[in-house]
């Protein structure tokens, strides 16, 4: 992994960001920065507040108090739509690939929103990274395998031409060798300039390739700081990695 | 033996009279598929809906003398326009996330719109005349009149552009995305709202259509979308909730089964076959033609 020493700019800044599902909150003041350059693995157990992080930041769920900046710019209420705009992208838990459409009309919609002008370039290079999706190009996206749907979930964010992409759980779901590729894939993103935030259950793979983590439990964050830090922590080392 | 070889011969001119009106239910109900497909909720204000286009032509052709035909340009657009506004701003707010109440909403828009035709319009019965209403066209023996002749035509024109839109365009690809898989419509930055407002305005722009090829060969009254949306209902179960494809065939055929149970029962009877041939397809196919089993 070729990391700068040097850190890039401050992309994301969440700021001490509530929210949840009516009253029931589920945040509760969540405060991360992502920058340029790097990966970032957002880590809890099963219904620790991940999606529901993810998916307010993102704008697909109404915010409480606190702020999300975008390069300095204030996005907290934008909405998922100005947000997409922005290249603020993620590839949803559960891929929400569209299931009665082709998956040539699925890439195609990754850039409804952002990447229009360039659509066929892009196209062409999401197919060379994904051969089995040219294979399957007129194929209904319901037909495909898992795997292949979770492949199709990532072309189609690439199509939106992210600057920051955020993961949230890809490897659910996929069998080991299935998984090992999307990591590969993942890494290369990086290694290309693509920002990455990725949310994960599967924590020693995503160690591997992050360079820095945070924790969250119960709605909060309980740990931020690098790899080595992390597992100098007994107690997460224990809860997380099971030795 | 003569009564057979007279409808013989009565065949062939049923059989185009009932494509040319079939093309009209398939328009009507493709709108109500669009829809239902993506909105989920059955648009009950679909007849009360193409009636007030109807007599938008009435009035634009009696008031200001402008042509059904050439009224295209004013009612589509006026339908689409009314459709957006009428499902941002009326139907999404009081559904409150509750289908049911959507069905409510709709059922009580169409008695409005009723009522105030009723009032505006008196109950009568209202046809117009052109230079064109009784020109003939001799199809190979059917002899249909040249408004009906385009009815066909146009109908099947604004499905095939209907379907075009559908297939390669960005909002018809966004529509399709928000019928199946809305979050994930979201997560790529479709505004749902929009597309949901969009996919009723063209819904509503079909009756629109629909309307100015119809009026030159129907009539309007403040009662007339009670027999169309019990057509186009029966065309859109018969074809297969939310399939386009269902919509066309299913509107094509239901024109044929009533001009030929016409032929044969009487014109008062025709209707009769459409329901005996609605209940034989979906005791054999529940689903309908073209639907999906889920
Ligand atoms: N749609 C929802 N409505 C109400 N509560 C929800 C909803 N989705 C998730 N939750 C609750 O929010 C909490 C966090 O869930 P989630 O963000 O999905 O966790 P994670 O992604 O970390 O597994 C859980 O207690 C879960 O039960
Ligand atoms: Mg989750």
């Amino acid at each position: 992994m070729n990391v700068d020493s040097t850190p890039g700019e401050i992309l994301l800044a969440v700021d001490e960001l509530h929210g949840g599902y009516g009253a029931v909150e589920v945040l509760r003041g969540i405060s991360l920065q992502v920058r340029q350059g790097e990966i970032i693995a957002l880590l809890g157990s099963n219904g620790a507040g991940k999606s529901t992080f993810i998916n307010t930041v993102c704008g697909l769920l109404a915010p409480g108090h606190g702020r999300v900046e975008w390069l300095g710019r204030d996005i907290t209420r934008l909405g998922s739509a100005g947000i997409v705009a922005q290249g603020l992208i993620q590839v949803p838990e559960g891929r929400r690939v569209f299931p009665n459409l082709s998956v040539l009309e699925n890439l195609i919609l990754g850039s409804y929103r952002r990447g229009r002008a360039a659509r066929q370039a892009n196209l062409e290079r999401v197919l060379t990274i994904f051969p089995r999706l040219r294979e399957r190009s007129g194929q209904s996206a319901g037909t495909l395998s898992g795997g292949e749907q979770q492949m199709l979930a990532i072309g189609r964010a690439l199509m939106g031409e992210p600057v920051l992409l955020i993961l949230d759980e890809p490897s659910l779901g996929l069998a080991p060798l299935i998984v090992e590729e999307m990591f590969g894939l993942i890494a290369q993103l990086n290694r290309e300039g693509l920002t990455i935030l990725l949310v994960e259950q599967n924590v020693a793979q995503s160690l591997e390739l992050a360079n820095r983590a945070h924790v969250i439990e119960n709605g909060s964050v309980v740990f931020g700081g690098s790899r080595a830090e992390l597992l100098a922590t007994d107690r997460l080392r224990r809860a997380y990695l099971g030795s | 033996m003569i009564d057979s070889a007279l409808i013989g011969a009565a065949l062939w001119p049923a059989l185009v009279n009932g494509l040319t009106m079939g093309a009209i239910y398939a328009l009507i109900a493709l709108g109500l598929t669009l829809i239902y497909g993506v909105l989920h909720i059955i648009n009950f204000a679909h007849g009360s809906l193409l009636m007030v286009a109807l007599y938008a032509v009435l009035v634009l052709f009696e008031r200001l003398g402008i042509d059904p035909y050439a009224a295209l340009v004013v009612v589509v657009p006026g339908m689409f326009g009314i459709g957006y506004v009428l499902q941002r701003f009326v139907i999404n707010p009081a559904r409150h996330g509750r289908d049911e109440n959507t069905l409510l909403v709709t059922l009580g828009l169409s008695i409005v719109i009723e009522n105030l035709a009723s009032h505006f319009f008196k109950t009568d019965t209202r046809q117009i005349e052109t230079a064109y209403t009784f020109m003939m066209v001799d199809l190979a023996g059917a002899v249909i009149s040249m408004p009906r002749l385009l009815a066909f035509a146009g109908a099947l024109a604004s499905c095939l552009a209907l379907a075009v839109l559908m297939r390669s365009t960005d909002l018809g690809r966004a529509i399709r995305a928000v019928a199946r898989e809305a979050q994930g419509a979201r997560v790529v930055g479709i505004d749902v709202d929009h597309v949901f407002a969009m996919s009723f305005a063209i819904g509503l722009a079909c009756l629109g259509a629909a309307a100015c090829f119809l009026l030159p060969t129907y009539y309007v009254s403040p009662q007339v979308g009670h027999g169309f949306v019990l057509i186009a209902f029966t065309v859109v179960v018969l074809g297969g909730m939310g399939s386009f494809t269902g919509s066309l065939v299913g509107g094509l055929l239901v024109g044929v089964i009533e001009s030929l149970g016409g032929l044969l029962l009487g014109e008062s009877l025709g209707q009769i076959g459409v329901f005996v041939i609605f209940i034989v397809i979906l005791l054999f196919r529940p689903a309908g033609l073209f639907g999906q089993r889920t």
